[in-house]
C-alpha cells in the first residue's frame, strides 16, 4: 500500500512539476526565438553573403533535457500498444530549439549562421537498468558569418 | 585558429591542405551530478550539470583537434564535424574532426 502511495505521489509530482517546467520553458523559447529573428540559421553550405564575409567562426550550442516521471510512465504504456509517443515529441522539440538558441547566443552579433547541423544523442541513465530514452542531448552547430558593413 | 564547418573559410583562399585532424575525449558522469540528475528525472527539465559536462568535454575534444592542427602548421580547420557515442554505461565519447588547412 505504501509503495503504491509513493508511486502515485511520484506520478503526481512528475505531472504537475513537469508540465509547469515545460510551459515555462516554451514561454522562454518563443520569447528568445523572437528576439533572434534578425539572425537566421540556415542549412545551406553556401550563401550570397559568403563572398563579402569579414569574419567566420564555428558556433555550438547544446542542451541536455530530461522527461518527467509522469511522461515516462505514459510512454511506457504507449510502448505496449504502439503508435505516436506524444510525451517524447515535446522533449525532443524543446531540446533542439534550446540548442539552436544557445548556438545563436554564442555569437549574437553575427549576420547569418550557415550549414547548421543538429545532432541528438540519448544519455543513458547510470545505475539503472531501465532502457528507456529519458534524457537526451541536442547539439546544434554551424558557421557564424559576419558580413562586411557597407561603406567601411 | 579559424574553425568553420563549411568547405572554405569565407573571404580567404585555401593555400595548402594538411589532411584530417581529430580530437576526442571520454567522460564519465560524477556521482554528485548523477544524484541531482536522479532527482531531476522525476520532475523533468534541463539537467544543467550534464549540459555543462558535455560543453566542457566538447571544448576539450576541440582543443585537442586544434593542437594537432597547430603542430602541422595549419592556421584553420574547415568542415569540422562533431560525433557522440556512448562507450560504456555512464561514459560517453565526444569526438571532433575536420580538415586542417592553411589560408591566406
Amino acid at each position: 500500500m505504501a509503495d503504491l502511495l509513493i508511486l502515485m505521489g511520484l506520478i503526481a509530482l512528475g505531472y504537475f512539476a513537469g508540465s509547469a517546467t515545460e510551459r515555462r520553458h516554451y514561454r522562454s523559447i518563443s520569447k528568445r526565438e523572437e528576439a533572434f529573428l534578425h539572425l537566421p540559421a540556415v542549412t545551406f553550405r553556401s550563401h550570397g553573403s559568403l563572398a563579402d564575409a569579414s569574419e567566420s567562426r564555428l558556433v555550438t550550442g547544446c542542451a541536455v533535457i530530461s522527461v518527467d516521471y509522469f511522461k515516462r510512465i505514459l510512454a511506457g504504456l504507449r510502448a505496449l500498444v504502439g503508435g505516436r509517443v506524444k510525451a517524447y515529441e515535446s522533449l525532443l522539440d524543446r531540446a533542439r530549439r534550446e540548442a539552436v538558441l544557445r548556438m545563436k547566443e554564442a555569437d549574437p552579433t553575427a549576420d547569418i549562421i550557415v550549414n547548421t547541423r543538429i545532432e541528438t544523442s540519448s544519455i543513458s541513465k547510470g545505475g539503472s537498468n531501465r532502457q528507456s530514452v529519458s534524457t537526451i542531448e541536442a547539439l546544434a552547430y554551424g558557421t557564424a558569418i559576419h558580413v562586411k558593413k557597407k561603406g567601411t | 585558429m579559424i574553425l568553420t564547418n563549411i568547405e572554405t573559410v569565407p573571404g580567404k583562399t585555401i593555400a595548402e591542405h594538411f589532411g584530417l585532424v581529430q580530437g576526442s575525449t571520454i567522460r564519465a558522469k560524477h556521482v554528485g551530478r548523477d544524484i541531482m540528475a536522479g532527482l531531476k528525472n522525476i520532475v523533468g527539465g534541463e539537467l544543467k550539470g550534464y549540459t555543462e559536462l558535455m560543453k566542457e568535454s566538447r571544448k576539450e575534444a576541440t582543443g585537442r583537434m586544434i593542437d594537432e592542427a597547430r603542430q602541422l602548421g595549419a592556421n584553420a580547420i574547415v568542415n569540422v564535424r562533431y560525433a557522440t557515442s556512448s562507450v560504456a554505461q555512464g561514459a560517453a565519447e565526444l569526438f571532433a574532426y575536420g580538415t586542417a588547412v592553411r589560408v591566406e
